[in-house]
């Protein structure tokens, strides 16, 4: 029997304000441990949490990017669990009234995914376990209290495939807003998914599971993929799909059960009766609108069609809204755009890549950038001279012009002193200019060569092909 | 509606409370006069009435984003029954 699967995926990120959703402990990550907290986020008795007013605002870019309607009343709820990770036994999250819902995001393929809701939240703490048979863990409370985003959709995902274009499409409109920084290496951005098969075609829905420990785009392809594999062998197998929630072994590239829905908690939640309610004006909501940036779509088309770049040249560009912004800001002072995609595309990538650095890290001029391509156009300096200004101009942070004159770089492409040079090169290589006389054309390259070493590499190669050939032509009988 | 023992004693593993069976018999009593208070709330026709958020009529209080000085982590720990490398040492439950 053939099946289908049915997708839905959870996705927490890590808002980045400067301090926590309900104290002022400021937020930054790899700080030692539990040196930013205090009497609120670590539950102490007594204490009274205060809404970050940043938080909702974030909360709210991220809806009105993703298409959703803004509740204009909300309110927060306890959740309840026993955990250590949460010290008041209770994490103040976001009920029947989310701030966000219904909205969408639309893939490549013009496959519109629903998202269900978008609510605030408070992260927990980092837990460390001990080693096998110490039987404690350490508790750092740093995370507790950072705010959250969770991100729900609707379970119109269909395959491994369609749920990673998801997340990345969801992460890069996440940085593009500038709410969250998305590193799932750094836990800024998780992933949970729901997954259940049903015969294809079926109407009704199979029993799901629910993956967890999904650290990576990578592991979230192989966990579904994992996963509908293993329920399809199941259902072919005339047996059924357990509902339980099943953790993701990244070493074993496998999932294995963590619970079953009879141990599912009762979460009891309940209104915070420490937090009054969200009352959210029209006002203010258009004004987040129009503070919103151009998204990475949008961003897309528009270089397309005004730069006239190929698909794949713009897909790359708008990888990062930095890196798109750097684009442009090369095009204000150079003319030719796709010469431009091409020179980012190979050398800034290539070096980028060399120095493991981030689009957002990236500190060169892109007058600099634009400084060079024109010089190369020019036939100031060769492609290859162009390329090594570049990356002294990457590493050091010089201007163009400093560069070439402190490397004494300069295209030679006056014709008199090349010539000069040419006639030169033939006078003392007889041998090579008779072998070329009879025919044997392939000693140009040599003599080019020859050319090249007398004047270090600065010649314009065009041009010395060009005098070569004139001159070698005078010599023939 | 009425609660038996049994749902008693299920509330009290999700609080992590534990009652002796004389205590359950008492809280099942207790629970059921709560609930008929409760019945006789259900009685009064709500239509039109939006659920309640809060109590207080108070609405949109937040703080600016600011960060201030935490907790010296000494202080953090100063209630912890055991500590270890700067953390609070807690029984190990693995998920
Ligand atoms: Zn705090």
């Amino acid at each position: 029997m053939k099946f289908e699967a049915v997708i839905g995926l959870e996705v927490h990120a890590e808002l980045s304000t400067a301090s926590k959703i309900f104290c002022a402990c400021a937020t930054k990550y790899g700080a030692e441990a539990n040196t930013q907290t205090c009497p609120v986020c670590l539950g102490l008795p007594g204490t009274l949490p205060v809404l970050n007013e940043k938080a909702v605002e974030y909360c709210i870019r991220a809806g009105l990017a993703l298409n959703c309607r803004i509740a204009d009343f909300s309110k927060l709820d306890r959740k309840n669990y026993f955990y250590p990770d949460l010290p008041k036994a209770y994490q103040i999250s976001q009920y029947d009234l989310p701030l966000c819902r219904d909205g969408f995001l639309t893939l490549a393929s013009g496959k519109r995914i629903g998202i269900t809701r978008i609510h605030i939240e408070e992260d927990a703490g980092k837990l460390m376990h001990s080693p096998e048979g110490e039987g404690f863990s350490l508790v750092d409370y740093n995370r507790a209290g950072v705010p959250l985003i969770e991100i729900v959709t609707a379970p119109d995902l269909a395959t491994p495939e369609e749920a990673v274009e998801f997340l990345e499409k969801l992460r890069r409109i996440l940085i593009y807003l500038g709410i969250s920084d998305c590193k799932m290496e750094e836990g800024s951005l998780r992933c949970d998914a729901n997954i259940s098969l049903k015969p294809a075609g079926a109407e009704t829905l199979g029993t799901k599971t629910e993956l967890k420990n999904i650290n990576s785009f990578k592991a979230l392809g192989r966990a579904l993929a994992y996963e509908i594999e293993r329920q399809a062998e199941l259902l072919a197998e005339g047996k059924t799909v357990k509902q339980e929630t099943r953790k993701w072994e990244e070493a074993k590239q496998r999932t294995l059960s963590l619970r079953s829905k009879e141990d599912t908690q009762d979460y009891r939640y309940f209104p915070d009766p420490d937090l009054v309610p969200v009352e959210l004006d029209q006002a203010y909501v258009a004004a987040i609108a129009a503070s919103l940036p151009e998204l990475p779509e949008a961003k897309k088309r528009r270089l397309i069609e005004e730069y006239k770049l190929p698909e794949y040249d713009a897909d790359l560009l708008t990888g990062s809204r930095h890196l798109a912004d750097f684009f442009e800001a090369v095009l204000k002072d150079y003319c030719n755009p796709k010469a431009a995609s091409n020179f980012i595309m190979g050398e800034l990538f290539r070096l980028m890549g060399e120095e493991g650095l981030a689009p957002e890290a990236l500190a060169l001029n892109p007058a600099h950038l634009a400084d060079i391509l024109r010089r190369i156009d020019q036939g100031e300096l060769s492609v290859s001279q162009g390329k090594k200004v570049f990356e002294k101009a990457f590493r050091t942070g010089a201007s163009p012009a400093e560069i070439i004159a402190a490397e004494g770089l300069r295209q030679i492409s006056d014709e008199a002193s090349l010539r000069t040079v040419v006639t030169q090169v033939l006078a003392a290589h007889p041998q090579s200019v008779n072998d070329y006389l009879n025919g044997k054309t392939k000693v140009a390259q040599f003599l080019t060569g020859q050319v090249m070493r007398e004047t270090k590499g600065q010649a314009n190669p065009q041009l010395i092909k060009e005098l070569l050939e004139e001159e070698l032509a005078k010599l023939r009988p | 509606m009425r609660v038996s023992e049994e749902e008693v004693r299920r509330v009290a593993e999700l609080a992590r409370l534990a009652f002796s069976e004389a205590e359950l018999r008492q809280l099942a009593g207790e629970f059921n006069r709560i609930l008929e208070a409760f019945a006789k709330l259900n009685e009064v026709d709500t239509t039109g009435v939006p659920p309640t958020a809060h109590v207080l009529k108070v609405k949109n209080r937040f703080r600016a984003d600011q960060v201030r000085p935490s907790l010296p982590r000494a202080e953090a720990l100063g209630n912890a029954n055991a500590v270890k490398d700067g953390s609070f040492v807690a029984p190990l439950i693995m998920e």
